[in-house]
């Protein structure tokens, strides 16, 4: 009998294409260890149970080697939802400012689908100034004088492009590689190939900030056809940061500890009873669960950073903010987990562009480049991946008075830092307007490729069988952008 | 065959470009599945592949591949410059067109690739999909034959027919059947598998005391007939259904759909046949005079999710829901990933892309409707009603014999009495539209879709040469893709017109430009003042009222024309005149700008709780004189068009229901009609298909992208499964969906019956005898037992086998759970030997009974039940369990929802019943991997994780439980500590608890009472979640004691038993 890997146990996906009778020993060995007494382990198999280490294979997220070289190890991606206006933060465009108010040439915009606007609408030229940084000269706004100081820490990719145009298409795209929901997000698919190297927090931890949700909501962090456990875990930066860690009122330490050994110790006779290693796997979630509960809060407690650090980022403890997002990021990443993302909805300028911007800037752009420098300077940045940006850009052309900006596809601008990636270099250019990318174009699909490629994967290989096909986070396309790694 | 024809057809190469430059071979090891022959599949096999061998070349078997065409051998093995297949793909060859001769050439790194394979060996394995590539073949596109029952070395021990097929693969295994689970056991995997719900103590003891050969067979009787099997197994198919009570995309504003979850109960509650379960969902609303709950079932293709974020083109998501709804078809019923061929044909099945198109046109001719529906009580007062009212009309009409003498001449008189009106066309600002699709229509008015912001003001604008302008008319329309059919876009269908404002502007020079002034308004409603329904309360201080239309032109934001009057007649067309107070006009043309101020919706822009205009049009008139409103409905005027001797009885009906109403000596009567009217029941509404008078055309779309429409198609059927039924071969209604309904479930279907029978298998057993249930085409995995797949599948259509409960009908479902739960294969012990585990990891072989985590919603419903919360009434709309507030709030959620948490004893339904938020999925049911409803499911993920014990240890229903489960076990548990413990334990386990799970309990109990007396915890806290002691407690308790019984019940149930279909 041929048995497929496919939709299996939650673990069973880590044994792809391993020898079936090896697989069910080490069920034993990892799962059973936990509950059953040598004695028992060396009745199942003839004794041959010493020697094994449970730890190591208890855990279904257990850390994989990726089968290349890997630049980076871990992940973290600050989600800009909304789409913020490339126009005003990176890609400076002069001729816009001579064109504000005209009409765009009728050749540019043939055949254009805006959101909102006509696209007959008249060209609206940038509001801030740009100035050249660092060794490198990227061209940065006025808007973002933290992230100038870090200039030849990144790579500012000009050129990106996407599919879609409407915000829930665009950042599930953005996030999964496709317009339609229900498949794996980008951290589903990173901790699905590379498990964490975290035993008491999640693998994939999503935070929320802005003013709003994003619009593709859970959807954004599933795990899709993926198993469940490679979901992001949403965290709040106040109260239980992780859904039901704290006990019920009145429980206290001791009597979670005492309840936890009975429900083991009971789940043990069953287990010895019945043979059934799910139950040893069982055993092993509520013991990461009591852990979480201690190691969780740990987390959070940013209050024991030195004031430096809290002053670097601009964080408060006690407060919710991006900033103190950043700072958790930081954390969780150096506790091992393997993707980290933090969304921030506030970017969706279809009016009150200039203030708007403005104050998103303020919340935001001095805890990016700090977050830069923070891992830069505990060594962690040259394998970590930090990678900014929304879900499209926005219309050079003006929508409502001359305050506000339209949904764009076919240009914007992200930029990198770390994992790999070539500092310093910017990437790309749009054309006199900004409208179209030009040279050096990345699609989302190139992004994820390229992506992939630094965590040490092919992505044509790390696939998924569903539905009678092999899935992919790049679908059908992808490619790799030798330009952005160094 | 003559030398001189080559395999490709001869064309001299008109081009020297056309050829490629010949790359140099890939420098790596190259592998045929996975490089080679994906390049194959992707550019020869349509010429040369299972169904054309063009040049007499086969390029999907290894033998006819090796061999070559007629143009001779293909590959020179170690050889790839001298083997034609290259010099073809580069176009080199003399006499040979370049290759694939209708395609792109190959990509250098394909060619690359085909080099370094040749160069290599040229290896072409045995295995992989070569061999199955014949699809004429495969198992699954023939229909079910009722296999014979194996014959087996040993007696079966049973007499039903599965076990026949189980123990012949067992003999074959050389594997034992385990033995019967004990009676406990089994009383409780058999009631959670029919109902979801653990057996209570006393149907346990019932049935141990029950000595009776059949005491097993009562007790599937039983539960077979529990109005809970229903739920449990109406929760399986709403998973296919993608079910969930909100739109999905960025608003996910709440949907009202669950009268199609009650209907999808209450089908498989009296075992609606299977056929026409699928028959009722697809196409319900075209069988003759279909009754509500047939137009109900219909809502199963509308589950797809919405999107309605602002500056959406409404058409792109109607498609992407039209993809959606194939999917779920292919998945659901046909267990086909028919999806696959949107884009391009199905790589893998013989299924075109063209073929995929002309199923869909069967389902792309309908409206996007949400009716009005009543509950079985309602509808019995809507027919008494409409009884009384019909009844009170003849009344009127056999006391006035000349009543249609009468009415005919009033009718002469009213018939012309309108000014003549023109109708305007104008253009919206689409700045102005706040993100709302204003779609023109061919009558000339607007259809509002997409985003509806609550406030806005849209502006059109037309310009004219009328210039003698007295009067404007506003109609408001209905429409089939409004809510109840309008006319408005609120969730009743009405809407609140704010203001209405014109400015007329001189064409030849716009400056010059006058605000129009309005004399006064009418309409042919005029409802007293009222105060705007909370619904669409906006959190402002502001007085805001709805009321007679004057208030659309009283210049206040706060005031607004109110077209609802009431259930049973909200939801007609309406109109409004604007007389000018003087005439209107510009000699040279005129440019006129309406506005319509649409403020009265709610204060959350997100969840839509929108008062928007839904479908109207623009008139205007230069008639001199008082001009007002219409008062005759727009659908009695249509009817004076008809000659009256050509006229329906109902015609005239319409007519003289509201002739009736303009005769003052009816006065009686129709202050009693009235009165019937305001009695007329509320409803609710949900989401039905109504078929388009006119079909839409469909095309086949290039890579599936709906902006590029190419070939148009007809409706039609895959040639590699069955045809249609032959009475419905195209002809007067062959577009129908209820043709293409019937085709799904007709018995020649190769799929239809497996499917189904093979995921009732997967429930029982975690893995069905297909282990991909969404696919049975090419790349499925081979059955485990694929006899006794055959023999479940015919005998689903043709039961021919005894059932313990009655007698079968055709495509009987309870049936088919009857078989399976009485069979040796479900009733063994579960329990598993380390060898037998090696073996079958999985349990394929069945050697052994399933042992189960229970699905998400089953194991809420385990600790509800154990506890004695569990509120089990059935149906009603989605309820809000207990949820953090802050998943709901943002940044959590993209905005507020309002999701108001049941406080008495709804918070203990079923977990079934919880809404279903799609962006913000139920944290407690998700966790435990119920799907979201974003797209049909037929297969759940088991996971076991941490978060899965967070939510079992802490989340607050489960806590209650453990709270109200040692309350009724100090109250009901008997009078010592071991009495109680084994009370609670088999509360929530069924079984007592063995001496040393006792003594386990025992000694925990013992412990938290001691910490509590000692002073270390909070008693009360511990048993109540507040500081107050609990209700209810027994006299002679002690809070520290109920504090220690709520300790040992949350031990209790958190146990992975607990949760397990043991």
């Amino acid at each position: 009998m041929v048995l497929k890997f496919t939709d299996m146990n939650c673990q069973e996906h880590l044994y792809r294409g391993v020898d079936r009778k090896l697989i069910t020993r080490r069920w034993f060995f990892e799962q059973c260890g936990v509950g059953l007494g040598a004695i028992a382990l060396s009745q199942l198999f003839g004794g041959k149970a010493c020697g094994v280490s449970p730890a190591s294979l208890s855990n279904p997220l257990a850390p994989k080697q990726p089968p290349f070289p890997a630049k980076a190890k871990r992940v973290i991606f600050l989600f800009m939802a909304g789409a913020p206006s490339h126009l005003e933060l990176f890609d400076y465009k002069p001729e816009l400012t001579k064109w504000n108010g005209k009409a765009p040439p009728a050749e540019l915009v043939k055949g254009y689908r805006a959101a909102f606007i006509n696209p007959s609408a008249t060209l609206l030229g940038p509001k801030f100034k740009f100035k050249k940084h660092g060794q490198s000269g990227a061209e940065i706004s006025e808007l973002l004088p933290h992230l100038a100081e870090v200039a030849d820490d990144i790579t500012i990719v000009k050129s990106m492009h996407t599919d879609a145009f409407n915000h829930a298409p665009g950042q599930i795209f953005m996030n999964t590689g496709t317009q339609q929901f229900g498949r794996p997000s980008m951290g589903a698919w990173v901790t699905y190939g590379l498990g964490s190297e975290s035993t008491d927090l999640p693998a994939y931890v999503v935070f929320s900030s802005g003013a709003k949700g994003t619009s593709g909501g859970a959807s954004n962090w599933g795990s899709g056809f993926l198993p469940s456990l490679h979901q992001g875990v949403l965290f709040r930066s106040s109260g239980d940061p992780v859904l039901y860690l704290s006990n019920p009122k009145g429980i206290d330490q001791q009597m979670q500890r005492d309840s936890l050994d009975s429900i083991k110790r009971l789940n043990q006779k069953h287990l010895a009873l019945v043979g059934d290693p799910e139950i040893a796997t069982r055993i092993s979630s509520f013991e990461m669960a009591y852990r979480m509960q201690t190691s969780a809060p740990e987390l959070m407690d940013i209050a024991k950073e030195p004031k430096s650090i809290l002053e670097m980022y601009g964080a408060e403890a006690g407060k919710t903010s991006f900033a103190n997002n950043c700072l958790l990021a930081r954390r969780l990443v150096e506790r091992g987990v393997r993707f980290v993302q933090l969304f921030h909805e506030a970017w969706d300028q279809h009016g009150n562009l200039v203030a708007d911007l403005k104050k998103n800037c303020r919340d935001t752009d001095q805890a990016c480049a700090a977050l830069i420098k923070d891992l830069k300077q505990r060594d962690m940045l040259k394998d970590t991946l930090v990678i900014w940006g929304g879900e499209f850009g926005r219309t050079p052309m003006v929508q409502g008075g001359d305050d506000g900006r339209d949904h764009h596809p076919n240009c914007f601008t992200m930029w990198l830092a770390g994992g790999g990636t070539k500092p310093g270099v910017t990437i790309g250019e749009s054309d006199e307007f900004g409208f179209n990318a030009t040279t050096d174009k990345v699609h989302v699909h190139d992004l994820h490729a390229t992506l992939l490629h630094l965590l040490g994967f092919d992505h044509t290989k790390l696939t998924y069988r569903f539905q009678g096909r092999d899935f992919r986070l790049t679908d059908v396309a992808g490619e790799l952008v030798p330009k952005l790694m160094a | 065959m003559s030398s001189t024809i080559s395999f490709i057809l001869l064309f001299p190469r008109l081009h020297a470009a056309d050829a490629v430059k010949l790359p140099p071979p890939a420098p790596r090891q190259v592998d045929f599945l996975k490089d080679i022959q994906p390049v194959f599949l992707n550019n020869c096999y349509e010429c040369h592949g299972p169904e054309k061998q063009k040049g007499g070349l086969r390029l999907d078997k290894k033998e006819a591949a090796l061999k070559g065409g007629d143009s001779g051998p293909l590959i020179v093995a170690g050889k790839s410059a001298e083997s034609l297949l290259v010099q073809a793909v580069i176009g080199s060859k003399e006499d040979l067109a370049r290759m694939p001769k209708k395609r792109d050439p190959l990509s250098v790194d394909q060619i690359a690739l085909l080099r370094a394979w040749i160069d290599q060996g040229a290896n072409w394995p045995e295995s992989g999909l070569t061999k199955d590539r014949d699809w004429q073949k495969h198992w699954a596109f023939k229909a079910p034959v009722r296999p014979a029952l194996p014959t087996l070395k040993k007696r079966s021990p049973s007499s039903n027919p599965i076990d026949r097929f189980i123990l012949a693969r067992l003999e074959k295994e050389n594997l034992p059947i385990s033995p019967e689970a004990d009676r406990t056991t089994l009383l409780r995997r058999l009631s959670l598998d029919l109902i979801g719900l653990p057996p209570t103590v006393a149907e346990v003891d019932a049935y141990l005391s029950d000595k009776s050969h059949d005491a097993y067979q009562k007790q599937v009787k039983r539960l077979l007939a529990s109005p809970h099997y229903g739920e449990r197994w109406g929760r399986q198919w709403l998973d296919a259904a993608r079910y969930a009570d909100s739109d999905g995309f960025e608003k996910d504003k709440m949907r009202y759909v669950w009268f199609y979850r009650d209907w999808v109960i209450n089908a498989l509650n009296r075992d609606m046949p299977y056929d026409q379960f699928i028959i009722e969902q697809i196409a319900g609303d075209e069988l003759p005079n279909p009754t509500q709950d047939q137009i109900v079932a219909t809502g199963f293709l509308r589950n797809s999710m919405l999107n309605e974020e602002g500056g959406i083109d409404p058409e792109q998501f109607r498609m992407d829901t039209m993809f959606d709804r194939m999917d779920c078809i292919g998945k659901s019923v046909l267990g086909l990933t028919i999806q696959c061929a949107q884009c391009h044909d199905h790589k893998y099945d013989p299924l075109k892309q063209a073929e995929y198109y002309r199923m869909f046109a069967f389902i792309n001719n309908d409206h996007e409707a949400q009716r009005v529906v009543y509950t079985p009580e309602e509808q019995m007062n809507v027919a008494n009603l409409s009884r009384q009212i019909h009844e009170a009309e003849m009344g009127l009409r056999n006391a006035n014999p000349q009543w249609e003498d009468r009415m005919g001449k009033w009718e002469d008189e009213v018939k012309n009495n309108q000014p003549p009106w023109i109708v305007l066309r104008p253009t919206v600002e689409e700045i102005s539209t706040g993100g709302e699709r204003y779609l023109p229509q061919p009558d000339d008015s607007f259809l509002a879709q997409g985003y509806a912001p609550t406030k806005h003001t849209v502006k059109l604008f037309v310009t004219n040469d009328l210039h003698h302008i007295t009067a404007f008319r506003l109609e408001l329309l209905t429409d089939p893709n409004l809510p109840c059919n309008g006319p408005g876009r609120s969730f009743k269908g009405t809407c609140a017109l704010t203001e209405f404002a014109v400015e007329a502007m001189d064409a030849k020079n716009p400056t010059n430009k006058v605000t129009v002034k309005f004399d006064k308004a009418t309409s042919d409603i005029e409802l007293p003042e009222a105060p705007l329904e909370p619904n669409f309360l906006d959190k402002s201080d502001k007085k805001r009222i709805t009321g007679p239309v004057q208030f659309a032109i009283d210049g206040t934001n706060e005031t607004a024309w109110g077209i609802d009057s009431g259930p049973g007649r909200r939801n007609q067309e309406r109109k409004a005149v604007f007389q000018c107070a003087t005439n209107v006009g510009f000699p040279n043309g005129t440019i006129l700008l309406f506005q319509l101020t649409e403020n009265h919706g709610g204060w959350n822009s997100d969840d839509l709780m929108n008062n928007n205009l839904g479908r109207f049009r623009i008139s205007a008139t230069t008639n001199d004189g008082p001009v007002v409103a219409d008062p005759v409905p727009l659908r009695a005027r249509n009817i004076f068009a008809i000659p009256r001797e050509r006229r329906t009885p109902a015609q005239m009906a319409a007519i003289f229901s509201y002739w009736r109403t303009t005769m003052p000596e009816f006065k009686e009567a129709n202050e009693r009609i009235e009165s019937l009217w305001k009695q007329w029941p509320k409803g609710a509404t949900t989401l039905t298909l109504m078929a388009r008078d006119e079909p839409r055309e469909t095309h086949v779309l290039k890579r599936g992208d709906w902006l590029k429409p190419t070939l148009p198609v007809t409706t039609g059927v895959p040639a590699y499964l069955h045809p249609l039924p032959e009475a419905d071969k195209p002809g007067k209604s062959a577009s129908s969906r209820l043709i293409f309904a019937k085709w799904l479930v007709d018995r020649k279907s190769p799929t239809t019956a497996r499917v189904i029978v093979n995921r009732l298998w997967q429930n029982y057993f975690g893995y069905g005898i297909v282990n991909t249930p969404e696919d049975f085409g090419m790349q499925s995995e081979a059955p485990s037992h694929p006899e006794l797949l055959d023999w479940l599948a015919c005998e689903l259509m043709d039961p021919a086998t005894n059932s313990q409960i009655g007698p079968a009908q055709p495509w009987s479902l309870k049936h088919i759970h009857q078989l399976i739960v009485t069979s040796a294969a479900y009733r063994q012990s579960s329990k598993v030997s380390p060898a037998l585990y090696a073996k079958d990891p999985y349990n394929r072989l069945l050697a052994r009974g399933p042992r189960l985590r229970a699905e998400a919603e089953t194991v809420r419903d385990i600790a509800l039940s154990a506890s004695g919360l569990l509120n089990s009434k059935i149906g009603g709309p989605s309820i809000f369990s207990p949820a953090p507030e802050f998943i709901f709030q943002p940044p959590a959620s993209y905005a507020p929802f309002p999701w108001k948490e049941e406080t008495g004893s709804e918070r203990y339904r079923r977990a079934l019943y919880t809404f279903r938020r799609r962006s913000t999925p139920y944290p407690a049911l998700q966790v435990f991997d119920a799907p979201n409803g974003d797209f049909s499911c037929v297969r759940r993920m088991r996971s076991n994780t941490p978060l899965q014990a967070l939510v079992l240890l802490n989340e607050s229903v489960f806590v209650e439980c453990a709270q109200a489960l040692a309350l009724k076990t100090l109250q009901e548990g008997g009078s010592t500590d071991r009495e109680r413990i084994a009370y609670a334990f088999r509360r929530a386990l069924s079984r007592l608890p063995s001496s040393d799970e006792k003594a386990e309990l025992l000694s925990l109990l013992r412990k938290e009472k001691r910490r509590g007396a000692e002073g270390w915890v909070n008693a009360n806290e511990i048993s109540t979640g507040k500081n107050e002691p609990a209700k209810n407690l027994p006299k002679g308790a002690m809070p520290t004691q109920l504090a220690a019984y709520t300790v040992v019940s949350r031990v209790i149930l958190n146990l992975d038993e607990t949760i397990t279909k043991e």
